[in-house]
């Protein structure tokens, strides 16, 4: 069992800081258009402050191995609601059917 | 150490022990959160990759500059969140009374934008119903896009209250001094909760308000 950790409150400045950032960068790149990248940016850059804030705000990552497993037991999951379920809505075209 | 040991459970070994079993639990409640959420998140990505073109069309009548602004008043009430636990976890009991306040404060005027903008969204007919009136094209699936947009938003809404309920309790427990440098799992749990609620806007922002700001 590990002692609690304080974190410095340097790391909440600067991760607030790249939150702010983060977020001005997500609202410019949506007002140009790049194709199909505009929506492959604006999940990466969600996911990245996200991860931000899951590490330092919510102090995995200071915190026990078991809660690593547990956090990301559930993303996995997530994961697979998404793309099992996009895996069947995306083919639903592509065999044809006998009479149809 | 008599006073760190007063809080401990028979059934713990020390207050460590007491407190990451805590921290494991909440993260146990915040993965059915996830899961809870993921659901409507997947009804957006099904329907999106279904209407691709509607979706950003009606998301152009969502104002993204209240949608910013309350990315930022979020962010900054995770920042607050963030140094209310480090009040507590320093035993500084003014900063985390100063610190749930201003939490509070953000998270109000968070609801207070959100509220207009819904007040707006009667206003402009863009309520899904009866009443529901798109001036574009495709109305019926602009109606699921502003669907979407009102069960993520409220159960959204729907947390941050709850979370104001609970940092009400929190403050004035606080300020009788229940909480410091010893014993502070329900300010360290809440501030879980909050920044979960926070994450679930950050993908919301995007998805909601930015879809359609490209070749509007």
């Amino acid at each position: 069992m590990s002692e609690e950790h304080l974190v410095p409150k340097s790391v909440y400045f600067a991760v607030f800081a790249a939150l702010l950032a983060l977020t001005a960068l997500t609202t410019g790149v949506a007002f140009i258009d790049l194709g199909r990248l505009n929506a492959v940016v604006a999940l990466t850059i969600a996911v990245v402050k996200a991860i931000l804030v899951i590490l330092f705000f919510m102090h995995v990552y200071y915190g026990q191995r078991f809660t690593w497993v547990v956090v990301g037991g559930g993303f996995f999951w997530l994961g697979v609601l998404i793309l099992f379920t996009m895996s069947d809505v995306l083919s639903r075209g592509w065999l044809g059917f006998p009479g149809k | 150490m008599s006073d760190t040991v007063s809080h401990v459970a028979h059934h713990f070994d020390d207050a460590d022990q007491q407190r990451e079993a805590s921290t494991l639990g909440m993260w146990v409640f915040l993965v059915t959160e996830i899961m809870f959420f993921g659901g409507i998140f997947t009804a957006y990505v099904v329907y999106r990759s279904d209407y691709p073109g509607i979706f950003a069309h009606a998301s152009n009548y969502l104002d993204v500059r209240l949608g910013t602004t309350n990315t930022i008043v979020l962010i900054t009430s995770s920042l607050t969140m963030a140094l209310a636990v480090y009040g507590a976890q320093s035993g500084n009991r003014s900063m985390l009374v100063r610190c749930l306040i201003l939490t509070m404060l953000l998270g109000s005027v968070f609801l207070g934008i959100k509220g207009f903008e819904y007040w707006h969204k009667f206003h402009e007919h863009l309520v899904p119903g009866p009443h529901f009136r798109f001036p574009g094209p495709d109305s019926g699936n602009a109606e699921l896009f502003f669907s979407l947009y009102f069960a993520m938003t409220g159960l959204h809404a729907l947390h941050m209250i709850i979370g104001l309920g609970i940092l009400t309790v929190l403050t004035v427990k606080a300020r009788r001094g229940v909480y410091g440098r010893s014993y502070h799992t329900p300010v360290e749990i809440t501030g879980l909760y909050w920044h979960f609620v926070d994450i679930v806007w950050i993908f919301l922002f995007p998805l909601l308000y930015l879809v359609g700001r490209h070749g509007g």
